[in-house]
C-alpha cells in the first residue's frame, strides 16, 4: 500500500527521528509513504479566521497533489495534521472558502476536498491493525509503562478531527499495548504543554507542562510518547525532574527491531 | 353550486392586522355561487357562530367557507355550528388565513393577495362538496396502557377505579419504574418506596387491571376504540402459577455475574432473578444471556431447589392478542450516555456517578445499604461535587436542547440529604441556573442552602481530573467570584440529562403517534390537548411527553385517564367519512392501493361487475371505513384513477389548484 | 478603531464565524481554560463582551497574547459557541492594525535555543503577527 505523505518542516530538521523512524517502521510494516514532491510549510496553526485564505493555500496544493495522485495523504506532526485536515474539512464543507481558494490557484480541476487526510496513528489503527502490529513485534517493550501525550491539537476538535474521544482517548494507549508495553493512562494526556505561548511566556508554558508531566509521573509513566515536536520540545524543556518525553514512532521503530539501523 | 357563504374572520388582530379582510370579502363576493360574504372580528365566539347559523338559515346557504385559522384549531367547531343550522356538516370548508398567511406576512399588501386566493381555493372546492354522513364504529371497553412505572400505574388505577379494565404492558419483570430506584422524594423527603409499592400493590391487587410483565409490544392494528395489539410474553422460564416467590432460586443461582439493572449496574444479580425484592409480580424471571443451564445445557441447580416445581426451561415467547378502545404510553426515561462528556471522567473513575446511580447508594436497599461509600474503595467521602446540566441544554451537537426539569431539585434534595446525615461531608454543588417552580420548590433549594449549608457555585466544571490517589481534581469555575477553582472532592455526582426511554421510537411507529426531534411524544395540542396524541385514541402519560417529577407526572396520568374514560363510556363512535372509495368499474384488482395502505383498510373481493351491460365476475378492491383513516396514499398510487378520497377527490384538488393559478 | 461599535462586534462574528446570542453563560469555558489566571478577560467575558459591543476592550486586552488556541473551549462549550475563534477574531483585529504585532523579528534570536522546533517559531509568527 503506498500513501501520499506530508513531513512539514520540523520533521525535516530539528524532528527528523519522528520522520526517520516512521519511514522505517512503515517498511517493516508493508507500506510506502511517498513524500509529496512539492510540500510546503502548513503554518503550524490553522487560520481560524473565516477570511483568511492565503495561509490555507499550501495545505490545498498539499491536498491536491495527493488527488491527482489518487492517494490517501498521511500526516505525522500533530499540528501538519491538525491544520490540513482542518482545511480539507473547509474544501469540502464551506462554500466562501473552496471557491475563493480555487479562485485562486486555478488548479486544472477544481480541488472540492476530496483527499483522505489519516494521522500515522489511524493508518496504524484502521488500516494496519494493532493486532497485526502486535505480530510484526520483535522486540516486545515488555514491562515498560509508557504514557501517551496527546496534547490539545491531536484531537480537537473532535467534530473535524474525528480520530478518536477527544476526552478520554485510547488509540495511543492500544498503540503502546500493542507493542507490549504497559500504557499509563493520566487525566491530563489531552490537556495543552503551551504550545507556542513558550517563545513569550515560558513561565505559563512551565506552568502547563508541569501539570502534564506531575499528572503522568504520578501515575507511574517511566516515559512519554508524543507526535507533536513542539509538544515534545516543551515538555522536555520546561519540566525539571520529569520521564523522558520521545515520539511515538521510536518506540514502534524499537519494537518492529528497525531503530538501530535508523540511529546508525 | 350555487348557495355559497363565506365568513372572513379578523382573529382580532392576528389576521386583520396583515390582511386586509374587507378586500377579502369584496372579492369572495365576486366569485361564482357566492351569495353572501361577511367579516367578524371573532368568528369562533358565540357571536361569531351566531351569524353564521343565521346566514345559512336566512339565505338558504348550501355550503359555506370560514377564512380563519388552521383548521386543525377550529374545523370542528364551525362544522357543529353548520350541523345546527340544519347544514350538513362536510359543507363547510376553511381557508387558513392565519397560520398560513397572517402569521408568515408581514406586508398587507401581499397577505391579502395571498388570503384571497385561498379563499378563492376554499370556494372552488366547497362548490364540489357532497354532503357526507359519518358511519358509526364500536367501542372496545378496554385500555391498554404501555408501561408500568408510576405514570403507567397511577393511569391504569384511575381508568380501573372508573369501571373499566386496563392491561399494563411492563418490558422488564416487574412494575414500577424508575420512582422503585429513588431513595427519597422532593420536596417532602418522603421515601419513594413507601408511597409507590401501596400503589403497585393496589394495581396487582385490582380486579379490573391486567398485569402483563416482562413483555412488549409486538403489533397494533386498529384505530380508535377497537385496537387489536400483539403483546410477545417474555419467556419466564418460571412458572408463574406454580411459583411462590420464595427466593431459593435467586440464592443458589451460581450464576451472578451480571449487572443488576436495579442497582444502576453497581452490582450483580444472579442469571435467575426479580429485580427487587418488593418486586410486582414476586416471581422470577431467568435471564437466558446468563442462565449456565439456558446456554451450555448443564447446570438445573435453580430447578432443583425450587420446592414447588415452577422452573421451566423449555418455555417458549408467547404473542398474546387483545382487544384495545384506548391505548396509554407511559414508557419514561433513561438517563443519556456520558460517552461524549468524558470530560467528567464517568467512564475513567467509579467515583464519578450519576445521580440516578447515587440514588441507589443511598438506598437502604442498594448496593452499600444505604452507607454513603465511595464504589472505588469502600470510604466515606469528605468532599462531595455535584455537576448540574449534564448533557442538558445543549447546542444539539453536545447532547440535548432541553432543560431536564428534574435534575435542580433532586440534587438540592442529595445535597441535603448528605449534609444531613453527614455533617461533616462538604457538598458544593455547580449550577449555571437553579431552576424550581414547583410548589414548595424553591423553599426546599432554599433550606439546602441556608439550613443545610450546601455551597452553590455559579459556574460549571470543566474537568474531572483522577489523582494517583484515588482523589479527583474538580476544575470549575465561580463567575461570581471571578476565580478558577481546582477543587479536590472524593466523588463526584452528575446529574446527568433525561431522554425518552429508546423504546418508544418503535411504539411511536407502531401506534403512527407522531415524535419530536428529541423523541418525545408530541401532544395534540401543546396547552389545550397536552395528554392526548394526535392519533385518535392515543394518551400520554409521564416523561415519554416531556421532561417532568412525580407530582406532575402523576397529575398527567389522571388526565390522561380521564380522556381515555371519556372514550371508553361511549358505546359507538362516529367514524370519518372522508374515506377512500373505490370506482368498481374502473378497477382492474391490481393491488398497488392495499399494498401501500397504512391501516389495512384495503382488500379484495370478487363482484358480478355489470361494465355498461356487460356482466362479469371481476376482483376489485374494497374499501373497509371503519379502518381507512383517510390519508390518501391509494388515490395516488392507483393507476386508473379508480381511488377517490371523499371529501377531498381528485375533482376538489383539481378545482382548488385551477382556483389558485387563475 | 474607526468602525462603530455594532460594526466591530459584527466584524468578530463574521471573522469567528461564531454567535455569541447561543452562550447560556455556565462558564464551561472559562473552567476549562488552561491561561485563566494569566487572562484579564475571561474566555466566557469574550462572548458577552461582543454581546455587548465592547470589542474594543478585546482588541487590546493581554488576554490576546496567552490563549493557546487549545480549542478546550471550543471542544468542551455546551453552546457550540466555540470562544477561542472569538478570541481569535479580536487578536486578529488586534495584528491587523499597523503596529499591532506582538512580536517582531528583532526579538527572535534572544528568544530561540538550539532545540527550538521551527514549528514553534511558525506557529508564533501566525499568532503574533498579521
Amino acid at each position: 500500500m503506498k500513501y501520499s505523505y506530508y513531513p512539514g518542516c520540523t520533521l525535516r530538521t530539528k524532528a527528523k527521528k519522528l520522520d526517520d523512524y516512521a519511514r522505517a517502521s512503515a517498511k517493516a510494516l508493508g507500506f510506502e509513504l511517498e513524500e509529496l514532491e512539492d510540500w510546503q510549510c502548513c503554518g503550524g496553526v490553522y487560520p481560524l479566521s473565516s477570511d483568511e485564505i492565503g495561509s490555507k493555500l499550501s495545505s490545498v496544493r498539499a491536498l491536491n497533489e495527493a488527488k491527482v495522485k489518487g492517494q490517501e495523504l498521511v500526516t505525522l506532526c500533530s499540528a501538519c495534521h491538525h491544520v490540513i485536515k482542518r482545511v480539507n474539512d473547509d474544501m469540502k464543507n464551506v462554500e466562501d472558502i473552496r471557491t475563493r481558494a480555487n479562485n485562486y490557484l486555478k488548479l486544472d480541476e477544481p480541488y472540492l476536498g476530496e483527499t483522505e487526510v489519516l494521522h500515522f496513528l489511524e493508518v496504524l489503527r484502521d488500516k494496519v491493525g494493532f493486532d497485526e502490529i502486535k505480530k510484526k513485534v520483535v522486540n516486545p517493550l515488555t514491562g515498560r509503562k509508557i504514557g501517551a501525550y496527546y496534547g490539545c491539537l491531536l484531537l480537537r476538535p473532535s467534530d473535524i478531527i474525528a480520530f478518536d474521544n477527544p476526552e478520554n482517548p485510547t488509540i495511543i494507549e492500544d498503540f503502546i499495548r500493542a507493542l507490549g508495553a504497559e500504557p499509563v493512562v493520566y487525566p491530563y494526556r489531552n490537556e495543552c504543554c503551551g504550545g507556542y505561548i513558550s517563545l513569550k511566556d515560558n513561565d505559563l508554558s512551565k506552568k502547563m507542562c508541569n501539570t502534564v508531566m506531575d499528572s503522568a509521573k504520578g501515575f507511574e509513566a517511566e516515559m512519554l510518547v508524543t507526535a507533536c515536536p513542539l509538544c515534545q520540545y516543551n515538555l522536555t524543556k520546561n519540566t525539571a525532574g520529569g520521564v523522558p518525553v520521545i515520539y511515538f514512532t521510536e518506540i514502534l521503530a524499537e519494537a518492529l527491531g528497525v531503530k538501530e539501523e535508523v540511529d546508525a | 353550486m350555487h348557495g355559497i357563504g363565506v365568513f372572513v374572520c379578523h382573529c382580532g388582530s392576528n389576521i386583520a392586522a396583515t390582511v386586509d379582510v374587507k378586500k377579502v370579502v369584496e372579492m369572495a363576493r365576486l366569485e361564482p355561487g357566492v351569495v353572501h360574504a361577511e367579516e367578524y372580528q371573532y368568528m369562533c365566539s358565540e357571536a361569531g357562530q351566531e351569524r353564521i347559523a343565521t346566514a345559512i338559515r336566512e339565505k338558504n346557504l348550501k355550503g359555506i367557507v370560514v377564512c380563519s385559522c388552521s383548521p386543525r384549531m377550529h374545523e370542528a367547531t364551525f362544522r357543529k355550528c353548520a350541523e345546527k343550522a340544519g347544514l350538513n356538516p362536510y359543507m363547510v370548508e376553511i381557508a387558513n388565513l392565519r397560520e398560513q398567511c397572517s402569521w408568515i406576512h408581514k406586508d398587507i399588501e401581499e397577505g391579502t393577495e395571498k388570503a384571497v386566493i385561498l379563499a378563492r381555493a376554499a370556494i372552488a372546492k366547497v362548490s364540489l362538496n357532497t354532503s357526507l354522513l359519518p358511519g358509526e364504529s364500536r367501542v372496545t371497553k378496554r385500555a391498554l396502557v404501555i408501561g408500568g412505572g408510576i405514570a403507567g400505574i397511577q393511569t391504569a388505577l384511575d381508568i380501573a377505579d372508573a369501571g373499566y379494565e386496563v392491561d399494563i404492558v411492563e418490558k422488564t419483570p416487574s412494575i414500577g419504574g424508575k420512582m422503585a430506584q429513588l431513595d427519597k422524594t422532593f420536596p417532602t423527603l418522603d421515601c419513594s418506596a413507601c408511597i409507590l409499592t401501596p400503589k403497585m400493590v393496589d394495581a396487582a391487587a385490582h380486579e379490573r387491571i391486567n398485569l402483563y410483565t416482562y413483555s412488549e409490544i409486538e403489533k397494533v392494528s386498529g384505530f380508535v376504540g377497537d385496537f387489536t395489539v400483539d403483546i410477545r410474553k417474555k419467556a419466564r422460564y418460571v412458572n408463574m402459577d406454580k411459583c411462590t416467590g420464595c427466593g431459593v432460586c435467586m440464592e443458589k443461582c451460581p450464576s451472578k455475574k451480571a449487572l443488576s439493572e436495579f442497582n444502576s449496574g453497581l452490582n450483580n444479580r444472579p442469571a435467575i432473578y426479580t429485580p427487587f425484592a418488593q418486586a410486582i409480580p414476586n416471581v422470577p424471571v431467568i435471564d437466558p444471556t446468563q442462565c449456565t443451564k439456558l446456554k451450555t445445557g448443564k447446570c438445573g441447580i435453580c430447578e432443583r431447589f425450587c420446592q414447588a416445581g415452577a422452573i421451566d426451561y423449555t418455555q417458549k415467547d408467547e404473542i398474546v392478542t387483545r382487544k384495545y378502545g384506548a391505548i396509554v404510553v407511559a414508557t419514561g426515561f433513561e438517563i443519556i450516555k456520558l460517552d461524549n462528556l468524558e470530560e467528567y471522567a464517568y467512564s475513567q473513575s467509579k467515583d464519578v456517578i450519576t445521580s440516578l446511580e447515587l440514588e441507589r447508594i443511598m438506598n437502604a436497599a442498594g448496593p452499600t445499604k444505604g452507607h454513603l461509600e465511595r464504589l472505588s474503595d469502600g470510604k466515606a467521602p469528605k468532599n462531595i461535587v455535584f455537576v448540574q446540566c449534564v448533557g442538558s441544554r445543549c447546542d444539539e451537537s453536545k447532547g440535548k436542547p432541553y432543560c431536564s426539569k428534574i435534575c435542580c431539585m433532586y440534587t438540592a434534595k442529595h445535597a441535603m440529604l448528605i449534609r444531613d446525615k453527614y455533617p461533616d461531608v462538604n457538598v458544593t454543588v455547580f449550577y449555571i441556573d437553579v431552576r424550581t417552580p414547583g410548589k414548595n420548590f424553591d423553599e426546599f433549594y432554599r433550606r439546602a442552602v441556608e439550613e443545610y449549608g450546601v455551597n452553590y457555585v455559579k459556574g460549571q466544571v470543566g474537568k474531572v481530573a483522577p489523582q494517583p490517589d484515588g482523589s479527583l481534581l474538580v476544575h470549575g469555575v465561580d463567575l461570581l467570584d471571578g476565580k478558577q477553582l481546582k477543587i479536590s472532592a472524593d466523588m463526584v455526582v452528575l446529574a446527568a440529562a433525561v431522554e425518552p426511554s429508546p423504546s418508544v421510537r418503535k411504539i411511536a411507529t407502531m401506534l403512527t403517534a407522531s415524535i419530536d426531534t428529541n423523541n418525545f411524544l408530541t401532544e395534540a395540542h401543546p396547552k389545550l390537548r397536552p395528554v392526548e396524541s394526535p392519533t385518535a385514541g392515543v394518551f400520554l402519560s409521564g416523561i415519554c411527553q416531556g421532561p417532568k417529577d412525580i407530582p406532575e407526572t402523576v397529575s398527567q396520568a389522571g388526565a390522561a385517564a380521564v380522556k381515555v374514560v371519556g372514550l371508553l363510556a361511549k358505546d359507538k363512535l362516529l367514524t370519518n367519512p372522508c374515506t377512500a372509495k373505490p370506482d368498481e368499474l374502473m378497477c382492474n384488482g391490481c393491488g398497488s392501493c392495499a399494498n401501500v395502505c397504512p391501516y389495512g383498510a384495503i382488500s379484495y373481493e370478487v363482484k358480478e361487475i355489470n361494465d355498461h351491460g356487460i356482466r362479469e365476475n371481476r376482483r376489485v378492491a374494497v374499501v373497509n371505513s371503519a379502518l381507512c383513516q383517510g390519508c390518501g396514499a391509494c388515490t395516488v398510487t392507483c393507476p386508473s384513477g379508480t381511488m377517490d378520497l371523499q371529501g377531498f377527490s381528485n375533482r376538489q384538488i383539481l378545482a382548488e389548484v385551477d382556483a389558485i393559478c387563475r | 478603531m474607526e468602525a462603530s461599535k455594532k460594526r466591530q462586534s459584527e466584524m468578530v462574528q463574521e471573522i469567528s464565524g461564531t454567535n455569541p446570542l447561543k452562550c447560556m453563560k455556565c462558564g464551561k469555558c472559562s473552567a476549562s481554560c488552561p491561561a485563566y489566571e494569566k487572562m484579564d478577560i475571561k474566555p466566557h467575558q469574550f462572548v458577552s463582551y461582543v454581546i455587548n459591543e465592547d470589542v474594543e476592550a478585546l482588541a487590546k486586552c493581554d488576554s490576546l497574547w496567552v490563549c493557546l488556541s487549545c480549542f478546550a473551549c471550543v471542544e468542551r462549550c455546551p453552546r457550540d459557541v466555540k470562544p477561542g475563534k472569538i478570541v481569535d477574531a479580536a487578536r486578529q483585529l488586534a495584528v491587523r492594525q499597523k503596529g499591532g504585532s506582538y512580536l517582531v523579528p528583532d526579538e527572535i534570536p534572544a528568544l530561540v535555543d538550539e532545540d527550538l522546533p521551527q514549528q514553534l517559531l511558525v506557529s508564533a509568527f501566525r499568532k503574533f503577527r498579521r
